[in-house]
């Protein structure tokens, strides 16, 4: 049993490398076997970018308002969150009613940081 | 299991999955330009072969044949790699997908989890294109993709757990073999709207494709791909539908029940997926596209709260029927 475990888990990650490679390499391939079947004339103006059509104007390093960078710090806490919890859920059975409270008390406490930052209106548009 | 034979193995998998992915997309590519012909009282692909359905094929071999433009001004590196990176998820992810029991290209503990590990990395491909384009409406798009992953990630992994609760397993096949008795579609339903509403929101489907709404970003962070990397992007976005799709069947729609046999179970659960992508695509058809802020809000002040309650009711009545039986 403990041989057929280990063979099966074996077979797993060879699949799994061997589609993600093949997955990283299959772009790559294509787009050198395009090069021989696709013309190739670059030109000064086929080569400008295309943007909306009109000659662009300015480069793209330019002020932007990223309005959402906040949301990335509650991302990044409740993403750690879902990580935790998904173990709580897996055993969920076996911690029965002591792990629900415990685990409430855990998101309660991250819930109570949404609510903050909700109330203090990081979540407002504008 | 010497390693070679197992290599051998992953080989012809690999095999079938590569040529099942492109029949799902140029199928895929196909039903679309059907179903939301008829929906808007066109008539879609016509002229070549019956119906048209040879014309998703001549598309896709034209493309081959397209010059590889790399406009000036791109950062090079980020700009190559951002293609590739977008074709990650679609294949590893089939990796992953059990069709019937004994029809998986493996069989992990924690398959479900891994998925929602890797399908992050469509948006960071979208990103990357969006920053290595050196146009101002592709980095535009490419920020929105981030904002999108961002908001609706949590919500989407989160409604999920409810279907962990129930089955006690990340297994896929565990998950689907839980669900003899009923399918987790009627205790669940919460969790299933809440899944499929933040599948499309993590594939960027229409009414959520802000990072390449074509009316205000031209065609957002792919605008600047042409030839085969473009292609890449798209083949990516069909295959996610189908891995979105598939997956809501494992989760909620008992996956290959009522059959065991594998080679119906297959056929079933395949149906059963092409009915949610005919859903989707019906959805795509009939909904205007959400604005930027409201998309937002609608993720942060509704699908985040809504899926917490959903775990937490979800807990709560699991155990009172554990404690009655």
């Amino acid at each position: 049993m403990q041989v057929t475990q280990q063979a099966q888990f074996n077979v797993n990650y060879i699949t799994l490398v061997v589609f993600f490679f093949v997955s990283i390499v299959f772009v790559p391939f294509v787009v050198f076997i395009t090069k021989f079947l696709a013309p190739h004339n670059p030109g000064e103006e086929k080569n400008l970018i295309y943007e909306c059509g009109v000659p662009p104007r300015g480069g793209i390093f330019t002020h932007y308002y990223i309005r959402y960078y906040i949301f990335a710090f509650l991302f990044v806490l409740f993403d750690v969150e879902v990580v935790f919890l998904y173990l709580w859920a897996v055993l969920f059975r076996n911690l029965g009613f002591a792990g629900l409270i415990e685990v409430l008390i855990f998101v309660a406490v991250l819930i109570l940081g949404l609510a903050y930052v909700w109330k203090k209106g990081i979540l407002k548009w504008d | 299991m010497v390693w070679w034979l197992a290599l051998l193995w992953a080989l012809l998998k690999l095999i079938i999955a590569f040529l099942f992915i492109f029949l799902t997309a140029l199928i895929l590519i196909y039903m679309l330009r059907k179903v939301m012909g008829h929906m808007q009282y066109r008539m879609g692909p016509r002229h070549h072969g019956p119906h048209g359905i040879w014309q998703t094929v001549f598309d896709a071999l034209k493309l081959l044949g397209k010059e590889d433009i790399i406009p000036n001004g791109i950062d090079k590196y980020v700009y190559l790699f951002a293609p590739v990176i977008a074709f990650v998820p679609s294949l590893t992810i089939f990796a992953f997908l059990p069709f019937a029991p004994k029809v998986a290209a493996s069989n992990f503990e924690i398959s479900l989890f891994f998925i929602f590990a890797i399908l992050g990395f469509s948006t960071i491909s979208l990103l990357m294109a969006g920053w290595g384009s050196n146009n101002k409406y592709s980095l535009i798009g490419g920020i929105r993709g981030a904002a999108q992953l961002i908001s609706y990630e949590i919500p989407l992994v989160l409604s999920t757990m409810g279907v962990v609760i129930m089955a006690g397993s990340l297994n896929l096949t565990d998950i689907v073999n839980a669900q003899v008795k009923i399918w987790y579609i009627i205790p669940q339903i919460v969790g299933f709207f809440l899944f499929f509403t933040c599948g499309l929101a993590e594939i960027n489907h229409t009414p959520f494709d802000i990072p390449e709404a074509e009316s205000e970003i031209v065609s957002g962070f792919n605008t600047e791909y042409s030839g085969f990397r473009f292609a890449a992007f798209f083949l990516a976005e069909f295959v996610n539908l189908f891995i979105i799709c598939a997956l809501a069947v494992l989760l909620f729609f008992g996956g290959w029940k009522p059959f065991t046999n594998p080679i119906a179970g297959t056929i079933c659960f395949i149906a059963k997926t092409y009915v949610l992508i005919f859903i989707s695509m019906w959805v795509r058809s009939t909904f205007p596209r959400f604005r930027l802020d409201q998309f937002m809000d609608f993720g942060w002040k509704f699908m985040l709260p809504l899926s917490l309650v959903n775990i937490f009711v979800t807990a709560v009545v699991v155990l009172i029927v554990d404690k009655i039986r």
